[in-house]
């Protein structure tokens, strides 16, 4: 299936909660790998996922990447692209959410790869996961102040008194 | 004289007594379980990583690992930096495997901008992957065997290894970090050595695969400490994320050299190798590294493909293609190649600058490691240093 | 051993070699610098290419070693993040006097090319610990390496133990 007809079942599986369909121009691969569906409804991100690897015709088996971004107008992202690896097809679908309440549902039961990512998107963008067995920082220690990845983020000047900048 | 028989009393055998096995209360024996650090700096982690293992006596109940010491900002630079400024740090994310690396950068901005490569260009980057896969394979396999024991065998690949290095220090100057391809070409021409070289070098090395697996894959002690140890189930493979030898290893026959083809890998011939259970389980760690070795073999078999094709008489230059300005449209793209340790991904965010906005990379190494847990619950203390070297890490990709 | 052959005397055919203290002790000690090796990044791996077969290190009488405990010289090579630092001065702590440190490679001499944006790199392993030689290159080549190395042994065998001592 192409990624159009995939986008136009999860329409009228869910209908209202998956936005429009950003098409992005440039040639074959980039529209089949980085076209995206924005889901409107964040809390439903666990259950179009749950849909899109059981449904039989779908069958996405494997989350390639989770991949949080931020937007610079107080927004943030999290993006999805999911292949399945038996039907040879591929969607993406984006979340997205403001800086001062960024809460995702976790699809770490979906998908286990999606532990470590969220883990990841939490430690470098700030992004919470609901329900994530285990949200700690992945990268970073846990006694690092603010989120590196951010577009506002200031290095800071002492970490346990090493001095941080050049 | 009574210390005399002082000292013959306490060398003197104390009577024990013997409880029979079928009174012992294996409820009222008290264990408790054990945590033991391994790493940050450890010879058997292949870099900085710390593992903290849960025991129960010897068996491991399980693994917490903990990344982030060689965590240098990669993603960070990359938001600051221009677009072909990026790509000596992707050199320094997978420093085994560089030029896959670069080739996968260059190509998802390739793709973006919608550059066409000249086809001597693809020609040299599909050389030097292969033989890049080669030589990371040699390493891998070198300290695999270091990990189970044996030294020799370290020894031949990085003998091997070094010819390898040799061919790239010819063509582009340095031996480990290249910035060798540019986005739309490549920053110099194949050295006119380099195609004699690299003939010798196939036949050498057919050799060396051959002695390495006498030596070392069907060594008795090698295939006893790997075989039926470290076993991943193919779903659980998929589900996930594995890719690479991992996933190959497992049984799957998954290689995006052949069922996402980029650059003209859909014109050479070569199998996808895949974990059978040849000498334990489906998905055990013999399978991983038997992968490995016969994708070593694959990879001659392209190299010699190219060696047979490979326009000589093409005086194009290489770098015809290179935009005078990179500077792609707004938009997004997810683009991934099949690096040595498996599938390597770049999602580029670009907002109609001159810097990616954001480039997040799904570093095989990473999500192969997020599975370590999985694979090594239940098996001995021991063993699990093996798991890890199958595995096969970079520690630079998991960190970033 | 000739010299303690019991068939010809080292005595009866004038065998004797006299020296110094200090020369004997040095000459002991830099043609056995056992070196602590943890690969840090990626000229950990020039330094494994360094110590197999085409460039063998053990000729100069250097053997890896994992423990801090027994070795001589430090061998930082690549880039100290600020998460290792605390562990990289630990192990420096735990190795016994005397004992000198080779900083290879730009990373772990000055930030190499994390310097500006590498809120977790150490710009410099001496913010640290002391550095007894530079070895500069990213990555430096093995006989870099080399070349470190036979500057730490020069520096080994102008020092006096026995002044020191008094």
């Amino acid at each position: 299936m192409t990624n159009t007809e995939i986008y136009d079942k999860l329409k009228s599986a869910f209908g209202e909660k998956i936005g429009e369909w950003h098409e992005q121009t440039g040639g074959e691969y980039m529209k089949r790998m980085s076209s995206y569906a924005d889901i409107t409804d964040t809390s439903y991100i666990r259950d179009v996922c749950l849909y899109l690897r059981d449904e039989p015709e779908l069958e996405f088996d494997s989350l390639l990447l989770l991949s949080s971004v931020d937007n610079g107008d107080k927004t943030l992202s999290v993006t999805y692209h999911l292949e399945s690896k038996s039907k040879k097809h591929f969607i993406a679908l984006k979340v997205t959410v403001p800086v001062d309440n960024a809460v995702v549902p976790s699809i770490t039961g979906v998908w286990s790869h999606a532990n470590w990512q969220e883990r990841e998107a939490w430690d470098m963008m700030g992004i919470k996961f609901l329900n994530h067995p285990d949200m700690r920082r992945i990268l970073l220690d846990e006694d690092w102040i603010g989120h590196p990845l951010r577009k506002d983020y200031k290095q800071p000047e002492f970490y346990r008194g090493m001095k941080v900048p050049y | 004289m009574t210390e005399v028989l002082d000292r013959k009393m306490q060398t003197m055998p104390v009577p024990v007594k013997v409880i029979p096995a079928e009174q012992i209360d294996p409820k009222r024996i008290r264990t408790e379980e054990m945590v033991l650090n391994i790493g940050p700096q450890h010879p058997s982690t292949h870099g900085v990583l710390r593992l903290e293992a849960v025991l129960d006596g010897e068996l491991v109940i399980d693994v917490v690992p903990f990344l982030g010491y060689l965590h240098r900002c990669f993603e960070k630079h990359s938001e600051a930096m221009t677009y072909p400024q990026v790509i000596p740090y992707v050199d320094r994310m997978d420093y085994l495997a560089p030029m896959q690396g670069e080739h996968g950068y260059a190509l998802a901005v390739e793709r973006m901008m919608g550059i066409e490569v000249p086809e001597k260009v693809e020609y040299i980057r599909v050389l030097f992957g292969e033989l890049q896969r080669i030589a990371s394979h040699l390493v891998a396999v070198g300290t695999f065997g270091l990990d189970t024991g044996a030294f020799t065998p370290f020894l031949y690949c990085f003998r091997d290894r070094e010819d390898i290095l040799e061919m790239f220090e010819k063509t582009c100057g340095a031996r480990l970090l290249y910035n060798y391809i540019w986005v739309g070409g490549l920053s110099h021409d194949l050295h006119p050595d380099v195609i004699s070289m690299c003939r010798a070098f196939v036949k050498k090395s057919r050799a060396t695969h051959k002695e390495i697996n006498e030596l070392l894959t069907f060594n008795k002690i090698f295939v006893e400490r790997t075989a039926n140890i470290g076993i991943l189930k193919p779903d659980v493979a998929i589900n996930g994320g594995a890719s690479g030898p991992m996933l190959r290893g497992s049984g799957v026959k998954w290689d995006l050299r052949r069922d996402d083809p980029y650059s003209i890998y859909d014109r050479f011939e070569f199998d996808i190798p895949v974990g059978t259970g040849m000498l334990g389980t489906l998905g055990d760690c013999f399978d991983r590294h038997w992968v490995r070795m016969c994708e070593w073999e694959q990879s001659l078999n392209i190299i010699e493909q190219i060696l047979e094709k490979y326009p000589q008489d093409d005086k194009t230059d290489v770098q015809k293609a290179v935009p005078k300005r990179i500077k792609p449209g707004a938009g997004e793209i997810y683009s991934r190649v099949e690096t040595a340790r498996g599938e390597l991904g770049y999602y580029l965010v670009s907002k109609d600058g001159i810097n990616p906005w954001r480039c997040k990379v799904r570093s095989p190494a990473f999500v192969n490691l997020s599975l370590l847990p999985i694979i090594s619950r239940g098996y001995l203390m021991a063993d699990l240093i093996i798991i890890l070297g199958s595995v096969d890490i970079v520690l630079g990709e998991v960190d970033r | 051993m000739g010299l303690l052959n019991k068939q010809d005397n080292p005595f009866e055919s004038s065998n004797i070699v006299i020296t110094g203290a200090d020369t004997l002790l040095n000459w002991a000690r830099l043609s056995s610098l056992w070196m602590m090796g943890f690969g840090l990044a990626c000229c950990a791996i020039e330094m494994m290419a360094a110590s197999a077969s085409h460039y063998d290190i053990g000729r100069f009488g250097v053997i890896p070693r994992p423990s801090p405990r027994q070795s001589d010289i430090m061998l930082i090579s690549g880039t100290v993040t600020l998460k290792m630092a605390t562990r990289t001065k630990l192990l420096y702590e735990q190795m016994p006097d005397p004992k000198y440190i080779i900083s290879m490679g730009s990373c772990s001499n000055c930030g190499g090319p994390y310097w500006e944006h590498g809120y977790h790199v150490l710009k410099g392993v001496d913010r640290v610990i002391p550095v007894d030689v530079y070895v500069p290159g990213c990555p430096p080549r093995p006989e870099a390496l080399l070349e470190g190395l036979i500057k730490v042994q020069e520096k080994v065998r102008k020092q006096s133990l026995a002044k020191t001592a008094v």
